[in-house]
């Protein structure tokens, strides 16, 4: 019992740690952003493996969700007779929550683990150490334009999301199951307003995209630089993004809504 | 080197992005169809607009010709005084127009229907709605209907 | 200003301790310039934490390293990457960036400390290449090369900026004969080539004893003995011959600290 105890301890003052060593990690690549504008190169070449890359897995999941938002919608709605507002019900859900949530657990596992596993292989195979010693700060070379990738990647998939599971909504609704086109778009556009409901929405996936990115960041770097240990960093970086989201994704939803 | 490819996919990437948000902005939220110079505007006082919006759509005959830009309260006649564009194309509406305030569906909003008088003077800026229909309110509906049986008990008996 | 006479890097009074375990207890060392020093020990005496502290990787429990004059324990940031970039560091494993190719390796520091133009580079990439034979590779990725390949890209790349001084970790480790054979050469003719110190960490004594000048050998945290091949094999201590003759048994002990190996026996059959 008292080894228990004992051991829910250390776990806490490990985390209190590790928080305190991502948070150090944290303004060193803020202390880099502003030279990302000269490099910018360096960003493009990031954005391309992180934004574009998880191009496909996005489109795919949103009309798949579009369309079961659609299916589900119109099977709550038509007991009400109110199936006219499928596409209020569409929009808001995708728009507010699962645009920037689903899009950013999505991002977390494809382009989240693989960041982790790209910097934590780099850390066992010493070509971080090798950078330090060439007088290149690591940092600023590899994780900073990452990190900047990540951001500004987060908040376009999510809105990519929305926009295709409003589409594949419609596909369903209107196309298939026989919902007036005109009232789907027209509900849709006198419900959803811009300021509270899309511009939240990218607010959260923004704050999102910091995070999730900033885990991944540094579950890499403080990665155990043994095969082992890379694997198990990877592993932490999607559960604790996942955890982080669907946490931050309440309290934000609490703050703003 | 294949960068200048890359550059290109990234770009084509963000303007993706980009043309998502545009779209939901426009075409999936209220953006873009508040017209705050057009149109002319004119007042109706209701005794209740109980879930009209502003931006809720004004009609006549069923076609959308304006939208409701402003409702406030006036404590003096303990009135709602709402405020509506009308788009400038719609010159014609003669002065004794009615407005009254409808439901759309069972869920739907409210909007405000106008019906046509018989006036050969038409709604100039800033003119004012003589006759006005309140919005329905479900639970005076319901106590009405209720209070109607009440009434009919004490006449048979 | 500096003093060319005296040794390139000084170490006076080094401890440095990892966990409660005493790696260096205050060990003197002196790196001559323009030679070639070898370090050598037993498997996990601390010699690449050596090279670390050196180039200011992490920082020593007590004691002082000086290079060329300059005190590295007390450098800042920025006034420490002015310092590496006058040396060159050799990994065990080349450490190659994998995401860029032979060329773009080498030429990786040069791009980013100077503002050559492209065809600077490439002439500086080409003749790093020739020195060590790979001229031929430049477009190949790193995963395309053997590893005595990959440590003479590593190396082309240390010296991409003609630095002052070289450091090799464990440079011959796992090679075959004949690509130790070239590394050996390398080393010893950049070193005299280019007016380089080298410090070569190894514990392949053939290799290391072959072009070394002075060598130090390490054992428990202390230097047991320094001087040029000759002097340590007739050393009189026996750490030296030990290791100098690669004996299996002596003051590094066969066994591993255990219980009585009589006493071992019966019990496991009392035990059951």
């Amino acid at each position: 019992m008292l080894d228990f105890i004992q051991q829910l301890g250390r776990s806490g003052f490990d985390f209190f740690q590790r928080l305190g060593r991502a948070s150090i990690l944290f303004g060193h690549i803020l202390a880099g952003v502003p030279s990302m504008i000269l490099r910018f190169p360096l960003v493009i070449q990031q954005l391309y493996s992180v934004g574009v890359l998880s191009l496909l897995i996005v489109l795919v999941s949103g009309l798949f969700v579009g369309m079961v938002l659609g299916l589900q919608g119109y099977n709550t709605l038509v007991d009400f007779g109110a199936e006219e507002s499928l596409g209020v019900m569409v929009s808001i859900s995708l728009v507010t929550e699962l645009g920037p949530v689903v899009a950013a657990l999505l991002f977390a596992g494809r382009a989240g683990s693989a960041l982790t596993a790209e910097i934590g292989l780099m850390k066992a195979t010493e070509q971080l150490s090798a950078m330090e010693m060439m007088a290149i700060d690591p940092i600023r070379r590899v994780l900073t334009p990452r990190f900047f990738a990540g951001f500004i990647s987060m908040p376009l998939l999510a809105a990519i999301f929305s926009a295709i599971g409003i589409l594949g909504g419609h596909l369903v609704g209107v196309a298939l199951l026989g919902v007036d086109e005109g009232a789907y778009w027209s509900q849709m556009q006198a419900s959803v307003d811009f300021y509270d409901d899309i511009m939240n929405g990218v607010i959260k996936s923004i704050v999102f995209g910091v995070v999730v990115t900033w885990i991944a960041v540094f579950e890499g770097y403080d990665a155990i630089p043994t095969s082992e240990g890379v694997s198990r960093a990877t592993t932490r970086t999607v559960v604790h993004s996942s955890l982080a989201i669907l946490g931050l994704d309440f309290i934000l939803t609490a703050i703003m809504f | 080197m294949n960068t200048r490819n890359t550059e290109i996919i990234v770009g084509l990437f963000i303007a993706l992005g980009l043309a998502a948000l545009f779209m939901l902005a426009m075409k999936a939220s209220n953006l873009n169809i508040y017209d705050d110079n057009t149109g002319y505007e004119i007042t109706a006082n209701f005794d209740d607009v109980s879930g009209l919006k502003i931006k809720s759509a004004v009609t006549m005959s069923g076609v959308r010709i304006g939208r409701v830009s402003d409702i406030t309260f006036d404590s003096e006649m303990f009135e709602a005084v709402v405020k509506i564009r009308i788009e400038n194309q719609y010159k014609t509406l003669p002065k004794d127009t009615s407005a009254s305030i409808y439901t759309a569906g069972l869920l739907g909003e409210k909007y405000v229907g106008l019906e046509a008088g018989g006036d050969d003077e038409n709604l100039q800026q800033g003119d004012k709605l003589k006759l006005t229909q309140s919005s329905l309110v479900l639970e005076k509906l319901i106590s009405r209907f209720v209070d109607s049986f009440v009434d009919k008990d004490k006449d048979d008996k | 200003m500096t003093d060319l006479s005296a040794p390139l890097v000084e170490i006076r009074n080094l401890s440095f301790a990892r966990g409660d375990r005493m790696i260096f207890d205050g060990i003197d060392m002196d790196i001559e310039r323009g030679k070639v020093t070898s370090i050598m020990g037993p498997s996990g005496t601390g010699k690449t934490t050596l090279l670390r502290l050196i180039g200011g990787q992490i920082k020593p429990l007590a004691g002082t390293i000086k290079v060329d004059g300059i005190e590295v324990t007390q450098l800042s940031r920025s006034a420490l990457f002015q310092l590496r970039k006058r040396m060159g560091m050799l990994f065990q494993n080349g450490a190659l960036l994998t995401d860029m190719n032979v060329y773009d390796n080498i030429a990786f520091p040069i791009r980013e400390h100077t503002q050559l133009s492209e065809n600077m580079i490439r002439t500086l990439v080409t003749m790093k290449l020739q020195v060590v034979g790979l001229r031929g590779a430049r477009n190949l990725m790193p995963s395309e090369l053997s590893g005595g390949m990959a440590r003479r890209v590593a190396m082309a790349r240390a010296i991409a900026l003609d630095p002052m001084m070289m450091m090799y970790d464990e440079p011959f480790t796992g090679q075959d004969p004949i690509s130790m054979g070239v590394l050996v050469r390398l080393i010893r003719e950049l070193n005299d080539a280019l007016g380089l110190t080298s410090i070569v960490v190894s514990h392949d004594i053939e290799e290391a004893s072959s072009i070394s000048d002075t060598i130090y050998l390490l054992s428990g945290g202390k230097v047991v003995a320094h001087g040029n091949a000759d002097t340590l094999r007739e050393s009189g201590s026996e750490w030296a011959q030990q290791f100098m003759n690669g004996l299996p048994d002596g003051p590094v002990p066969f066994h591993y600290p255990a219980p009585d190996y009589a006493e071992d026996l019966l019990s496991a059959g009392a035990n059951k």
